[in-house]
């Protein structure tokens, strides 16, 4: 999810991976998928049938310990962040290696109750952001701003739209203090909900 | 000339006179995948009537205006303030029945090198589909 293919580049080039990585400028995939978030995945068969639907893949709370003058996280946070990246991993292997037996596949009523819908709103908010990476990308970047603004004022819930939006810093990081005023903001609210799979750390 | 950001991708257009988006018909249809036939404006097996009484605010002059037939069938638009780039949506019930049908949405994104891949190249395998960013 990124509005460039120059802001992916250096990530892609420094992994070189042999699986496609694409570059969606206007979030079509989130769209599409109704995602809100990086990272969010969704497993779909060999058939094309979603058998797990968009989820939170693998990422863990516990970065909301991070304190934000040294920049470090609490050794037990950094623990379950691990742990949870590595239970998702071993999630997806399984799946890999096992097929529908691995456990984790859901059913189709499963599927369904796992999906969470777009509404009008969101579906709106999405023309507005694609209607402002347009705008960005033709030096309208004053428009833009409009149009992300109306984007996330009807689609809060949509950190992508948001921090895509939102001011970076030199590593092209949205990192502000803003950014950590609105986690901070969400409560008791998830920024990365669980994830419905044997093994996570709570 | 007039962009068009649809659901089939981006279409420089002729746009008619007036408010709204007036196309002739091909370039509709072209754009969007909807095209206007006697009995209204059709994609696929699903047709949408021109409202009774109302007919010139939506086909006029060999002309169909698309923002008009987008707010009739309540699917979102957006458009610039000078009304020369819209994207034309799609509504959130289509979205939420494509989903829960659980056939997974297809769609083309481009690689680093500008190669476009669609999701349905796939078909076959098992694919982990996610997502990333660098902000």
């Amino acid at each position: 999810m990124d509005s460039e293919a120059d802001a992916a580049r250096p990530w892609i080039e420094a992994v070189t991976p042999d699986y496609p990585a694409l570059i969606d400028r206007a979030h079509r995939v989130a769209e599409l998928y109704n995602m809100v978030n990086v990272p969010q995945a969704v497993w779909i068969d060999e058939a094309g049938k979603i058998v797990r639907p968009a989820e939170n893949a693998g990422a863990y709370e516990g970065f909301r310990a991070m304190d934000l003058e040294t920049w470090t996280i609490p050794e037990d946070e950094v623990t379950a962040i691990v742990k949870a990246q590595a239970t998702y991993f071993s999630a997806v292997a399984d799946w890999v290696r096992y097929g529908a037996a691995c456990g984790h596949i859901y059913d189709a009523d499963q599927a369904k109750a796992h999906t969470s819908l777009p509404s009008r709103n969101s579906a709106q908010a999405h023309c507005y952001f694609r209607l402002g990476q347009y705008l960005l990308r033709h030096g309208r970047a004053a428009e833009a701003s409009v149009h992300f603004g109306e984007a996330s004022r009807l689609h809060p819930e949509s950190w992508n739209i948001w921090r895509q939006a939102a001011e970076k810093n030199e590593t092209g990081l949205n990192n502000s203090a803003e950014f950590w005023a609105r986690v901070e903001a969400l409560g008791d609210g998830y920024y990365y909900p669980p994830v419905d799979i044997k093994g996570m750390p709570e | 000339m007039t962009v068009i950001l649809s659901q089939l991708g981006e279409f420089e257009v002729r746009d008619g006179p007036g408010d709204g988006l007036w196309l002739e018909p091909d370039q509709a249809a072209a754009a969007t995948g909807w095209a206007l036939r006697p009995e209204g404006l059709c994609r696929g097996d699903i047709c949408v009537p021109i409202p009774a009484g109302r007919g010139a605010n939506f086909a006029a002059d060999g002309k169909v205006n698309l923002a008009a037939f987008w707010d009739h069938m309540d699917m979102p638009s957006a458009t610039s303030a000078d009304g020369d780039i819209w994207t034309l949506g799609e509504s959130a019930d289509n979205r939420a029945a494509s989903l829960l049908s659980l056939d997974a949405p297809d769609f083309t994104l481009p690689d680093l090198a500008g190669e476009a891949h669609s999701l349905s190249d796939y078909r076959g395998n098992k694919v982990l589909l996610t997502t990333w960013a660098s902000w």
